[in-house]
């Protein structure tokens, strides 16, 4: 490897690698010196991670001008991003289908002798792989081609970028085999311990920078709005991540950690951090592949500027107070509780505002819904986004939420969002960069159209099943009978979910389904799609340029 | 005006900054002086150190994804559960364990409910007592002796973080944890002078040893049981909120 290159002594290409071999070294110290073997095995993951991204150092900077750093963009990184996102959606999904089943059928699908096989150890997998994995890399992948193309410059730093995919991956290996060897911080949304939210500071960090840098060296005088939303989810995730995750580790050589806060204090600290990670990686993140990838698709530019302006800062000034609608009627004082409930009612429309802008801008090219199913599932997922913000804040009403907290009304709710907008808007950015990265025609339309309606009918019987059982599950709860006794006993209530769980595992495996149709009709697009030769027909650029001027 | 923002990064990025502090700002600093956030009550002491090992399992095992440990002001749950949780219940908890979901009930209460040859005979098959349940079997847990080592740096990290364990407590973290298994046992009396009112005896069935079992349902033994409710007044002014 050669720091020197024809530009110059490069910085990256002696600070990453650095930070990579300590990494490798602390690795490798935790696996030979700590007495808890579940952190030792963690050590070995870790190292063997920093082993591979040395190596993936040496291999790409051997020849003098790698590959990604020919062309005016850092798009290889952008490819990789794609295929680990198919990769985790998928591996995630099928998590989730697991664990659906397990509560389906517990005597065929739990293990007792696999005691990393139980639910209890699953779920954060499945919840972490979607919205961290799959999610996760989605966002890195789209910010990092659209800061691009929208500034006219390359991401900053050299290999940094890479520095950021890799890293970033490493931290999702980590916290995923450490959930199940039994590591974690028992947060929901942030269950990683201490080394492992370490390592993804040093990497978000990096993100920040690289993401950054692109602005700084921008070619047009304007940061476009989808760059706004991206640099918002990338500042209020590094702030949420590092105050929730304060905590004393038992030792350097212990995987255990005990949260610096405790009680009632924990508890909204974790919700602010919980519901905004919602709000800014659910939310702000994917917001940023609407306002991009809808106006390049529909090739029309975004319906409103203003509209922009006043749902960007509404949006995340009023977020960020949601957090308590997670803890109403419990032990959290009661001003908190109504400020919480308030704010969560007001969030409806920054969100409706942002669905309006995202809807409008299809004015005068309607018909392309019929034409284009790309399109189409982006267009849907803004629909189940305004569903579910829409739910979001009737569920936050405290005498609503009375019912709907603890039952499945939640998941339900939750999944709407992350099925319907999240997943959604992520297939159709990855049917846009597929061919956009590989150069290439989309394999096959008709295979969207497939996955487009088969994961559609997963997502009915899923959210349809936990409404219908939910709001069962609380009635239940609350049933006296006329002798003013509870008329149901709690088991009553897990009998009568019985037939909603296995509607909602066919919901589950209906989409799991549509993933693996467009893993295929990607991958099929990457080997034999056929080239599309000339630049794209209409840069962005200057439909966005017209509609900032 | 817009147009700074627009087209200053730095500009951008304060302002981002500046509107997404205020909320958590003005809603989760007055938690920490305002007072009556967390009520006045006699009982509450910090785990012993059998029952933070169980506590750590219960982290371990993502018991918390299923079993809330926090029942709301209403009158459903106080008659099917037990008096509302107090914030004072969980002031020694790190991390706090309230939960998000009822797949199964809440246990902020369910200490005493059933025996301990109850949870033995539910944690390791639970559709040996409850046919209808959906809960994992954690068969591993009576047959995986406890691994308490380290039971002295888990009680001071909880210290460093505020828990007000004594020295003398730290001290003697693994005997006091060999004599809440064993009742036998000689260190009993110190145990029970460290910890009042808590109970020991052998919890998970297993003489010859302290198995994750005997740690696991000493932790469900207690769970809410501390705090004396015969003396707490709800309309006292400290504790209205």
């Amino acid at each position: 490897m050669q720091t020197q290159t024809e530009a110059g002594w490069r910085l990256d290409l002696f600070l990453l690698p650095l930070i990579v071999f300590l990494g490798f070294c602390a690795g490798l110290s935790e696996a030979a010196l700590s007495p808890d073997p579940a952190m030792a095995i963690q050590g070995w993951t870790f190292a063997a991670c920093m082993a591979f991204i040395g190596c993936w150092y040496l291999w790409m900077y051997s020849s003098r001008q790698p590959a990604d750093e020919r062309g005016p963009y850092t798009d290889g990184v952008i490819k990789a991003g794609v295929v680990a996102a198919v990769f985790w959606g998928i591996a995630g999904m099928l998590v989730g289908l697991i664990i659906a089943l397990q509560l389906c059928f517990p005597h065929i699908f739990y293990v007792p002798d696999w005691a990393w096989s139980s639910f209890g150890r699953l779920r954060p997998l499945h919840t972490s792989a979607v919205i961290f994995a799959f999610g996760g890399n989605v966002l890195i992948a789209t910010s990092f081609y659209v800061v691009q193309r929208t500034c006219k410059a390359r991401l900053w730093g050299g290999s940094l970028p890479w520095f950021v995919f890799w890293g970033y991956n490493t931290f999702i290996i980590l916290a995923g085999t450490g959930y199940l060897l039994g590591i974690t911080q028992a947060r929901e949304y942030a269950e990683p311990e201490w080394y492992a939210d370490i390592w993804l500071t040093i990497v978000w960090v990096s993100y920040l920078l690289t993401f950054l840098g692109a602005i700084w060296k921008r070619k047009e005088p304007h940061i476009y709005v989808a760059n706004w939303f991206y640099l918002a989810f990338i500042v209020t995730i590094a702030i949420l991540h590092i105050v929730n995750n304060l905590a004393m580790p038992v030792s350097l050589l212990d995987s255990k950690s005990y949260s610096l806060f405790s009680g009632v204090q924990d508890a909204l600290i974790q919700w602010w951090y919980g519901h905004n990670a919602v709000g800014f990686f659910l939310t702000a993140g994917f917001l940023g592949i609407v306002y991009y990838f809808i106006p390049k698709r529909a090739e029309r530019p975004v319906y409103s500027y203003r509209l922009s302006i006043i749902h960007f800062w509404s949006l995340i000034f009023i977020y960020i107070w949601a957090g308590p609608h997670h803890l109403l009627y419990t032990a959290l004082p009661e001003w908190v509780q109504t400020l919480g409930m308030t704010f969560s009612i007001i969030l409806w429309m920054p969100s409706w505002g942002g669905m309006i802008n995202g809807l409008m801008t299809l004015s005068g090219a309607w018909d392309k819904l019929r034409t284009d199913p790309v399109l189409r599932m982006m267009i849907v997922s803004l629909a189940f986004y305004g569903m579910a913000t829409f739910e979001g804040p009737a569920m936050s009403i405290k005498t609503v939420n009375a019912l709907s907290h603890y039952t499945n009304w939640t998941i339900g709710h939750v999944h709407s969002g992350a099925l319907g907008w999240v997943g959604y808007v992520s297939f159709g950015a990855l049917y846009c960069l597929g061919p956009w990265l590989w150069k290439k025609k989309l394999y096959s339309n008709a295979l969207v159209e497939w996955h487009f309606w088969i994961s559609t009918l997963g997502i009915v019987l899923y959210i349809t099943s936990m409404w219908v059982a939910g709001i069962m599950q609380g009635l239940m709860w609350r049933a006296y009978n006329d002798f003013g006794f509870l008329e149901y006993s709690f088991v009553e209530v897990v009998q009568a979910m019985h037939p909603y769980y296995i509607i909602r595992a066919i919901g589950g495996a209906l989409y799991l389904a549509g993933a693996l149709i467009m893993a295929y009709n990607l991958w099929r697009t990457a080997r034999d799609g056929e080239p599309v030769p000339a630049a794209l027909p209409h840069p962005v650029s200057n439909i966005l340029a017209g509609e900032a001027a | 005006m817009h147009d700074w923002l627009e087209r200053n990064s730095i500009l951008l990025l304060i302002g981002i900054l500046v509107v997404v502090a205020i909320g958590g700002a003005v809603e989760i600093a007055p938690l920490f002086w305002v007072n009556g956030t967390v009520e006045h009550v006699n009982g509450m002491r910090p785990y012993t150190p059998l029952e933070l090992e169980g506590r750590n399992i219960y982290v371990r095992e993502g018991c918390y994804l299923c079993h809330s440990q926090q029942i709301r002001t209403l009158r459903d749950e106080v008659e099917r559960y037990g008096h509302y949780s107090l914030a004072a219940e969980s002031e020694y908890d790190h991390p706090f364990q309230w939960g998000s979901e009822r797949t199964g009930p809440d246990l902020a209460r369910v200490g005493g409910k059933y025996s301990d040859e109850w949870h033995r005979a539910h944690l390791t098959d639970p559709r040996s007592v409850v046919p209808e349940s959906i809960m994992p079997p954690y068969k591993m847990l009576g047959s995986t002796a406890l691994d308490y080592r380290n039971i002295q740096k888990l009680l001071q990290a909880n210290r460093r973080v505020g828990v007000p364990y004594s020295d003398d407590q730290i001290a003697h973290a693994k005997d006091d944890l060999e004599a809440q298994a064993n009742p036998d046992s000689d260190g009993l009396e110190a145990f029970q002078k460290r910890y009042p009112k808590a109970q020991a005896r052998n919890f998970g069935g297993d003489p010859s040893r302290v198995t994750e079992l005997d740690a696991v349902i000493a932790y469900l033994q207690m769970l809410g049981t501390l705090v004396d409710f015969k003396t707490y007044k709800a309309q006292a002014p400290e504790n209205r909120r």
